[in-house]
């Protein structure tokens, strides 16, 4: 399979061995995110609503810091910044915008509502809430008022570590979310990527090339982690389902290949067993198989195999090239893009390789990305003057629409769990960065800033 | 392309401290004027002036023979500087046109006179395609490329390809100049 010459040799295994000895921390192991500890919601069974069908306004003040110590005080301010935030990135509540009610004063206790004020206001709900310095970090209450009933609507108690007080206010805000809407929120959810914001070099070239490593952050683009540290090409990762794992194409070994990364044990996995070049491998929707592309056969086809490189099927069959597959959400059908008609379009065809129709009428059209239900929608990217926007194709009406217009070049998107957002590529603010946006093309928010980022993927 | 400059200059005093070293031990220094040092070298610094020469046929710089070029320099040199020249593509495109048959024709002849000489062909893309799609248009670019190659009598086992899509980019410029020298199969000496 290697024909490199000696001293090539020597440094793949150089490179090897490098991978080998930091095998235990790669990827750089992470805690797996710290579930709070909950205790019993103190009132349930009551959802908030606007006056008069009017949509839910919510207020979220500073959360009162019962102990004085900084750690406390701190994770009281990013709390409640960080829980407006979470609520206002869904849409689904009328965020009242923080500033205008710095001059309430902060209720005594958790007890003491200033209704009057927050009616004035004209906010419907407020979440009051208190940190307190605990045994082993923080304990973080946080309780959703109905200001005109003037009664707690919904209750919830923390306690756990002080590291991420983040996380307490994204958990809050996806109960609220379920609770309140019956609506699966993001705010726990997490986008891993491509960058090249180490700029570190590619060893064995030439020309200055700089890796590209996966990282990972939270939703919003907070708490940014490294996971490949090979120094090498490492592109197109996407979430297993449970989102422990990243599947992605590595450069590793010199050639695109699939690796798999467990990023809370710290372990990799090699599907492919170095079969063929292998690259842009997903996930099935429950996690057993993997789809991909490969030349395994002399040119670029889509294959699906087990998670374990076991049952390979391939499940294209042209000269020209197929690439880039999506699975459907009940992951009976898969769409792919494919050159058979003289330019890349989209196509969907069943994974038992039956039913194959193309479905985009584009100049060009790449990484189309199925929607998750309810929505029959499939996401991708399409030639739009120098460049690319992102479109939606809805399969069962055949129509399309436009989410974004020339602002740069957009890419590769990729759907959020709930299907209401989508993380896509842009050039808009200069070098390549990770946004996110809504399927409707509104609320768009830039998530990287540092490197040159690109290909996103959003874990369930 | 200035560390290129500045590598071939560099290349260029060591070569000169060594021929005046050479030339020190072998016999008294002659008052003559610096032959070309190496071929295609456009940042020389001009010979010093000499007596008038009787032959007035123009100057051509010979090209060193290739046996030495390849001998001598390491692969990163020869990689620097390739006898095999890089081909390029028409956008969306991995045919290989007749000037490029002709292009790939000349690689063949400098593989077939190093026969131990063996090669990975890169597939690179310019960004008026996507980065997944890219994937596989470099590879039927790099594949095409050795195809052809192959047909002309070179083993396909010492042809490997791999694709870099159009993640390393030659020219990192945003027009049709930039893009169509990204578009291409580049030739890698891997063992010579």
């Amino acid at each position: 399979m290697n024909h490199y010459p000696l001293r090539w040799k020597l440094l793949g295994a150089a490179v090897v061995a490098a991978t080998a000895v930091v095998a235990g921390q790669q990827p750089a192991p992470q805690q797996p995110p710290p579930q709070p500890q909950q205790q019993q919601p103190t009132t349930v069974g009551v959802t908030l609503t606007g006056e008069g069908g009017a949509q839910t306004r919510l207020a979220v003040p500073d959360l009162l810091a019962l102990s004085n110590d900084r750690e406390t005080t701190e994770a009281a301010r990013i709390i409640g910044e960080v829980l407006w935030e979470d609520l206002n990135f869904e849409r689904e509540f009328y965020m009242i915008p923080r500033d205008t009610y710095k001059s309430i004063p902060p209720a005594s206790s958790i007890d003491a509502v200033p209704y009057d004020r927050w009616r004035e206001l004209g906010a419907d709900g407020v979440v009051i809430g208190t940190v307190q310095k605990a045994a082993t970090g923080v304990r973080v209450e946080l309780r959703l008022y109905n200001v005109r009933a003037r009664q707690q609507v919904y209750g919830r108690e923390y306690t756990g570590s002080a590291a991420n007080p983040r996380l307490y206010a994204h958990t809050m805000s996806d109960e609220l979310h379920d609770s309140q809407r019956k609506l699966r929120g993001v705010a726990r959810t997490k986008l891993t990527f491509s960058s090249d914001r180490n700029r570190e070099a590619v060893v064995n070239t030439i020309e200055k090339r700089d890796v590209k490593e996966v990282y990972v952050t939270d939703y919003d683009g907070a708490n940014p982690r490294r996971i490949t540290i090979n120094r090498a090409l490492n592109v197109f990762p996407t979430w297993s389902p449970d989102g422990r794992s990243i599947v992605y194409t590595s450069y590793r070994t010199g050639v695109p290949d699939i690796l798999i990364s467990n990023i809370y044990a710290g372990t990799m996995e090699t599907p492919t067993k170095g079969a063929g070049q292998n690259w842009l491998p997903v996930f099935s929707p429950d996690g057993t198989r993997i789809a991909f592309t490969s030349n395994r056969d002399g040119n670029p086809e889509i294959y699906v195999m087990n998670r374990d490189g076991s049952d390979l099927r391939r499940l294209t069959n042209n000269p020209e090239i197929d690439s880039t597959p999506t699975w459907s959400p009940a992951g009976t059908q898969i769409a792919f893009a494919s050159g058979r008609s003289g330019t890349p379009q989209i196509y969907v065809v069943g994974v038992d390789g039956a039913g194959l129709r193309r479905v985009s009428q584009e100049s060009y059209a790449d990484r189309p990305t199925w929607s998750p239900a309810p929505y029959n929608e499939i996401a991708f990217s399409a030639r739009s003057g120098p460049g690319f926007d992102i479109k939606i194709l809805n399969i069962g009406t055949g129509e399309t629409r436009q989410i974004t217009f020339g602002e740069g070049t957009n890419e590769s998107p990729a759907w959020s769990a709930n299907g209401r957002h989508m993380a896509f590529m842009s050039t808009r603010a200069g070098r390549s960065q990770i946004f996110t946006v809504d399927r409707d093309g509104k609320n768009i928010r830039q998530i990287t800033k540092d490197g040159n980022n690109q290909t996103p993927n959003w874990s369930q | 392309m200035r560390r290129e400059a500045k590598a071939l200059l560099v290349l260029v005093l060591l070569l000169t401290v060594v021929v005046a070293a050479c030339k020190g031990k072998a016999k008294p220094p002659v008052a003559r004027p610096m032959p070309p040092p190496m071929a295609g070298s456009g940042t020389n610094p001009p010979p010093p002036p000499g007596p008038p020469q009787p032959v007035s046929e123009p100057v051509v710089v010979p090209p060193m023979p290739a046996e030495d070029t390849i001998g001598t320099k390491s692969l990163d040199d020869l990689n620097r500087d390739s006898p095999l020249r890089p081909l390029f593509f028409p956008l969306d495109s991995s045919d290989v046109s007749s000037e490029g048959q002709q292009l790939l024709q000349a690689n063949a002849a400098v593989l077939k006179k190093y026969p131990t000489m063996q090669i990975t062909i890169e597939g690179h893309c310019d960004e008026r395609g996507t980065a997944e799609y890219n994937l596989a248009l470099g590879e039927r670019r790099a594949l095409a490329a050795k195809n052809y190659l192959v047909s002309l009598g070179i083993a396909a086992d010492k042809v490997k390809t791999v694709s870099y899509g159009k993640e390393f980019p030659f020219d990192a410029g945003h027009d049709e100049s930039a893009w169509s020298k990204n578009r291409r199969a580049h030739f890698v000496i891997t063992a010579k």
